[in-house]
């Protein structure tokens, strides 16, 4: 494969699958496969520990974005796992061969090229294997996180892709049967609009979307101001390091998808939908701001004030409440 | 979240790389752009980062002590936990935390040293010892 061309995205999924839906045809942004997969959301899960923290996320999980194309694009996606990392590596070589481009599910932390500081047991990474080096054996890997391409040792590579845990990738691969069409912009741009807008504020369980927000507020209200106050700070930066860190684009996804909301505006003929991105972008100014606000707390700079933190989540949730209210309206 | 306050400080832990933000330029268009990094980014990755060392310098120190085996060392120093170990092995988690006690890791069978060594990707040889003081 020598045509594929890689592209530097800000989050893995909708990285690869921007880069795959191109390659294959349909010249696709990662802001566009993020939106029309109906990706952003919130989730607050504490039941559910990740390293002892509880399981907080700003958008639909992993493989959302894989499956939630299909339909808009007319895409069928393949998906194969494997028990036996043998012959997960022979059907990667085997499509690989054939000339294909191929999406892999991997773990952070045994990918070599990653920077030591970011390697943690974090299973559901998603990169790109477009080719295989002939002489040393490497794989020539699209990783969207990345500005460049990288190239990871077959053992290592096996090794990320059946890493053992939460989520677990089983050596999962996937690519397109067939080719994508040229959608009709003007009905599956609402259509996952609304779909987003639903997860937001009608999910029945207050854990998920805007009454999720204020649950992690009570949550953050809740900590112990003095005293002992390291895992409380934990906490606090963990829902920082998810918002920020974990490859959002900043502002826990919401710039994203205020770009989406922005290039949907031209696509699908509906002005109002730029002017809504730009009210998004001041949202995610706002995560930003506690963002901000909780890193000087964990520096010391600041006290801890738990109250002040759970204030500053109270206003995002009571802000996107109202955003995602208009933002039905207009479909 | 405009182009001008993208931030310039840059972050330690990206080792160098730089990542996509999004942001709006002058003419309003919101768009990705290269950074190095925020400096609240490095703070709470740092703050992650330097908890799990903490707790791998503790165990270390437990080892020595006579407190705590290797294998608990060597768990933190893989970024993992009892559960995490316990799911990646698939062993039971009171067993994982039986064998973080010297007297009972002493006893383990090869085949047991050898299921952790895999796990934590490290040799039997690793696995039993700790670095010198």
């Amino acid at each position: 494969m020598t045509d594929f061309q890689h592209r530097h995205a800000s989050h893995c999924e909708s990285g690869v699958m921007s880069a795959i839906v191109s390659h294959y045809g349909l010249p696709l942004s990662e802001p566009m496969a993020f939106g029309l997969a109906s990706a952003l959301s919130f989730a607050w899960l504490p039941f559910i520990k990740l390293g002892g923290l509880p399981l907080v996320a700003y958008r639909m999980p992993p493989r959302a974005i894989i499956r939630g194309l299909q339909k808009p694009l007319g895409l069928r996606m393949r998906t194969e796992t494997f028990r036996d990392p043998a012959r997960g590596a022979a059907r990667l070589d085997e499509l690989l061969d054939a000339g294909g481009v191929v999406g892999l599910q991997t773990s952070v932390f045994w990918l070599p090229y990653f920077p030591q500081d970011m390697r943690f047991h974090f299973n559901a990474h998603n990169v790109l294997a477009y080719g295989r080096d002939a002489a040393s054996g490497e794989y020539l890997l699209s990783d969207p996180v990345f500005e460049e391409p990288m190239r990871c040792a077959p053992a290592d590579l096996a090794k990320a892709r059946f890493a053992r845990g939460v989520l677990a990738p089983k050596g999962l691969l996937y690519y397109p049967e067939g080719r994508p069409g040229e959608p009709d912009w003007a009905k599956v741009i609402p259509a996952a609009i609304r779909k987003t807008v639903r997860v937001m504020l009608r999910t029945p369980v207050p854990l998920i979307g805007t009454r999720g927000i204020e649950r992690v507020a009570r949550a953050v209200e809740r900590l112990p101001a003095g005293g002992d106050t390291r895992q409380a700070l934990l906490l606090v930066g963990h829902l920082v390091r998810m918002q920020e860190e974990i490859g959002t684009g900043g502002g826990g996804f919401r710039f994203m998808y205020a770009a989406f909301l922005q290039e949907a505006a031209g696509l699908a003929q509906r002005p109002a939908l730029a002017e809504l991105g730009d009210r998004l972008v001041e949202i995610g100014d706002g995560w930003r701001e506690f963002a901000l606000a909780a890193a000087r707390m964990i520096r010391g700079r600041d006290a801890f004030d738990p109250g002040a933190l759970g204030a500053l989540l109270r206003r995002q949730a009571a802000d996107e409440r109202a955003f995602f209210g208009a933002l039905g309206q207009a479909v | 979240m405009d182009l001008e306050n993208v931030p310039p400080e840059g972050n330690a832990t990206l080792g160098g790389h730089r990542k996509a933000m999004y942001a709006r330029d002058r003419d309003g268009r919101i768009g990705a752009v290269a950074s190095a990094g925020w400096e609240v980014e490095e703070i709470v990755t740092r703050q992650a980062v330097d908890e799990l060392e903490r707790l791998a310098a503790e165990a270390l120190a437990g080892v020595r002590a006579g407190t705590a085996s290797p294998l608990a060392y060597h768990m933190y120093r893989a970024r993992m936990d009892d559960t995490l170990l316990a799911q990646v092995t698939g062993l039971w988690r009171w067993r994982v935390r039986r064998h973080l006690r010297p007297e009972v890791f002493r006893t383990l069978s090869p085949a047991l040293l050898t299921r952790y060594a895999a796990a934590l990707g490290m040799d039997v040889e690793q696995l039993t010892h700790i670095p010198p003081p």
